[in-house]
């Protein structure tokens, strides 16, 4: 068990701190590396809960591929980022109040008895986690009782990646392709011409 | 011991720092959309522990789905991203008004 509040306790401040780097870095590059560690770390603690799949899916899905986009298109754009940077100092007074204000109101809404495990657990009614292994559960529960958020979720995906290639896909006039409907109606007749060179003269 | 509080309290926290990214970055929109992946990453760290300390699976599944929209916003965030500046050669956010909204 101590072991278990050790680990906790280091996953979560490595993950807050790295949070706030995310936040206050004056390069962008760093920001998407502090954001791949807080991921990191959010995934041991999900290890800690004992949801391993969500674990890994979030390393691989998020660190994967998410975070390297995000990593792609700051190095893709030529960017002062200095100069965005400008006027961070002058909100910062109302956002640290704003963010104060934020955290005590979520702790007083915690500290009530309404999120605890007794006030809670009259409302479950789906299967318990204790024995199964976790991947196998989400697999029983996602292909049947789930199924059609299940497809509608991959129905997002299919959009989102629609969306962008159409947003990022444009015509560059002075490109040659081929066109292949002018390749396919070509007459040999006329794509041909024979001329009578008369010798030593050329054309 | 760790309580479902302790899980509560650390998604709070990454939650408000989302919430101050957004505010404090007003011209990088790049920080803007990771401080929705933070706030984002929050919510799962709600929903999962939910899940794990009452002994339901179902919130895992909404954890799953949650991670497949925030994927496809990154996405097409990032798309939006790429022609504005192709547009306009910048991306500061005070700059966003061709909508005149």
């Amino acid at each position: 068990m101590y072991l278990y509040s050790i680990a906790f306790y280091l996953f979560s401040i490595v993950a807050v701190l790295s949070a706030l780097m995310v936040v206050s870095a004056k390069n962008p590059v760093h920001s998407v590396l502090f954001l791949i560690l807080s991921f990191v770390n959010a995934s041991g603690l999900f290890v800690l809960l004992g949801a391993e799949f969500l674990a890994m899916i979030l390393v691989v899905v998020y660190v994967g591929a998410v975070a390297v986009l995000f990593l792609f298109v700051v190095m893709m754009l030529d960017i002062n980022f200095v100069k965005l940077r400008e006027g961070f100092l002058q909100y910062l007074p109302f956002g640290a109040l704003l963010g104060i204000v934020l955290i005590i109101e979520l702790g007083i809404l915690f500290l009530t008895n309404s999120f605890s495990e007794n006030a809670l657990t009259q409302f479950i009614n789906s299967p318990k986690i204790d024995d199964i292994e976790n991947t196998k559960l989400i697999g029983k529960v996602l292909y049947t009782d789930y199924f059609y958020l299940f497809q509608i979720s991959g129905l997002i995906l299919l959009v989102a990646m629609v969306g962008s290639i159409t947003l990022t896909l444009r015509d560059r006039g002075q490109v040659k392709r081929q066109n292949i409907t002018s390749q396919n109606f070509i007459d040999a007749n006329n794509a041909i011409e024979k001329k009578k060179i008369k010798l030593g003269e050329g054309i | 011991m760790i309580y479902l509080e302790h899980y509560l309290f650390l998604a709070a926290i990454i939650f408000t720092i989302g919430v101050l990214g957004i505010f404090l970055n007003k011209k990088n929109v790049i920080i803007i959309l990771m401080s929705i992946e933070l706030i984002l990453l929050s919510v799962n760290i709600n929903l999962i522990s939910f899940s794990v300390f009452l002994n339901d699976i179902s919130g895992q599944i909404f954890a799953m789905l949650t991670l497949t929209v925030a994927a496809a916003e990154a996405a097409i965030g990032l798309a939006i991203l790429v022609v504005f500046y192709r547009n306009l050669g910048s991306i500061e956010v005070s700059k966003i008004n061709k909508l005149k909204g």
